[in-house]
């Protein structure tokens, strides 16, 4: 099983044995990591937003118009992030680190 | 000791509240009891992605049947709660069990409206509310399966681009001289009436439904204007209401919603509300409002959970929503009242574009098709009390963020 290496809210580092297949948004929902993922993965809100680890960024699929609209006007954005629920879990992405971006 | 709390309804408030209180560790016991025999689950796919067949139904649940016993949830399924004893402070469940509690919840959502006409209780007149629903008509849905949908807002839209995506052959029958004439404005209206015309869909204004009939079963609908319509399945989507008797029996304030303050409390201390079932204070919208919708549900379920675990806050959130059909993606913000100013931004030809909605110069709503930027400034715009001017937004040289 490919791994995800967490920071939490409240800044502890955890790692978690990821399902690949899904994305990354339902591995950390479904281990409770936090986020809301209010629209279930529909990129309609931001509440499943991380940041992605500067090593790993280019390595993700690329950001389309819709999730860039929404992260971007995070008052949390920074260059690094993304919504987790665009992005599928891969065995090519085991050792991914993320951070949860802080509530907004 | 731990608090003991019983949260009635098992749905998107109900679940997120067990989940945010689970989180508190050995502070709260908490019991989730739900009427459904699934655990806790989206309900947006059920007339989208779910009735395509796009999704196994264990993608619609919030989170994995395992993770509330793993968390120390005791989640009750299949399970009614028949009454409340406020003196007591216990809950009776269907089968007589009383259950005491320190704190209670009422997450009860909605039900669906029923049609008034003959024929309701026939057979194959299907609503769509719970995931059985769903597979109910999927079951039948195959192609050429002729279905007439009564309603024509989003419930019925979106199962109408789901069905026809399955091949189906889909009348929409709406009273209204347009859909989703409550929700949204006419240029949104006309807009997506002709995308499902030309996607095929068989769409009926100012039209209602007179009768329902068949053999044993539900084989047509007869509409107000004397036509009749055969049918193999028969969708009803004309809204819902509040599920509030549990609330009302007990003495708590009810209109039109279980009605709570901004900590989303009852008229009773011990007692709280969440959802779909609620009549509650928005600070941002300066009014009262019972709205149906995911965000309220989560934003309401957090804010019950922060009161109890002393980080309080009145509830002011900018309301959302969002619609899928076909290749159309609409996120909308804001309550915006009828006679508020509308603002097209951009050609309804391109599939990109967006409405605004203006009372005084300030944004109160926003409907964006196929364009995120524009519902991401608009919400932001709302919640800010933002005046914008018209001109200006009507103007797509100006780019939303110059606006």
């Amino acid at each position: 099983m490919p791994v995800i290496h967490i920071t939490n809210r409240a800044g502890a580092e955890s790692t978690l044995e990821a399902e690949s297949g899904i994305s990354i948004m339902e591995n950390l929902r479904d281990n409770d990591y936090e986020i809301d993922a209010i629209c279930g993965g529909s990129c309609a809100c931001a509440t499943c937003h991380v940041y992605v680890d500067e090593a790993w960024a280019a390595r993700l699929p690329a950001q389309d118009d819709d999730e860039k609209g929404l992260v971007e006007d995070e008052p949390t954005y920074k260059p690094n992030s993304r919504l987790s629920c665009q992005i599928e879990m891969t065995d090519a992405l085991d050792g991914l680190k993320l951070t949860i971006a802080p509530e907004a | 000791m731990s608090e003991h709390i019983v949260i009635v309804g098992a749905g998107h408030a109900g679940g997120t509240l067990a989940t945010q209180l689970a989180r508190a560790g050995d502070r709260f016991r908490i019991t989730l009891i739900g009427a459904e025999n699934w655990p806790p689950y989206e309900r947006p796919p059920l007339s989208k992605q779910l009735l395509m067949g796009e999704v196994p139904t264990e993608k619609v649940f919030l989170r994995p049947e395992s993770f509330y016993a793993d968390k120390g949830v005791d989640l009750r399924l299949g399970t009614e709660v028949t009454s409340i004893d406020r003196a007591g402070k216990t809950v009776t469940l269907a089968g007589g069990e009383s259950l005491a509690y320190d704190r209670l919840a009422l997450c009860t959502g909605t039900a669906i409206r029923e049609i008034p006409v003959a024929g309701r209780d026939l057979p194959g007149v299907h609503y769509i509310r719970t995931i059985d629903d769903t597979l109910a008509i999927r079951e039948k849905a195959g192609s050429g399966a002729r279905v007439v949908i009564a309603g024509g807002g989003y419930i019925g839209l979106e199962a109408a681009a789901a069905l026809r995506k399955l091949g189906c052959d889909v009348t929409v029958i709406e009273m209204m001289d347009r859909v989703m004439a409550r929700a949204v404005a006419e240029p949104v209206s006309r807009f997506y009436e002709a995308a499902h015309r030309a996607e095929g869909v068989h769409i009926l204004l100012e039209t209602g439904v007179a009768e329902i009939g068949g053999n044993g079963r539900a084989e047509y609908v007869a509409d107000s204007h004397g036509h009749v319509h055969p049918a193999d399945i028969v969708l009803v989507g004309i809204g819902v209401v509040p599920v509030v008797a549990l609330a009302a029996d007990a003495g708590l304030a009810v209109d039109d919603g279980i009605v709570v303050d901004a900590r989303a409390r009852t008229s009773d201390p011990d007692i709280f509300a969440a959802g779909d079932c609620t009549r509650h204070p928005n600070a941002l919208l300066g009014q009262t409002v019972r709205l149906e919708s995911v965000q309220n549900a989560v934003d309401q379920a957090r804010c019950i959970s922060n009161e109890l675990t002393d980080k309080g806050a009145d509830y002011a959130e900018v309301p959302w929503f969002w619609s899928d059909q076909y290749d159309l993606k609409m996120q909308m913000a804001g309550l915006p009242a009828p006679d508020d100013q509308v603002v097209v931004r951009g050609g309804p030809d391109s599939r990109s574009f967006s409405v605004f909605y203006l009372r005084d110069g300030k944004v109160s709503g926003v409907n964006a098709i196929n364009v995120g930027a524009d519902y991401v400034r608009g919400r932001k715009w709302i919640g800010e009390g933002r005046t914008v001017d018209a001109a200006r937004l009507a103007d797509t040289e100006i780019p939303i963020k110059e606006v």
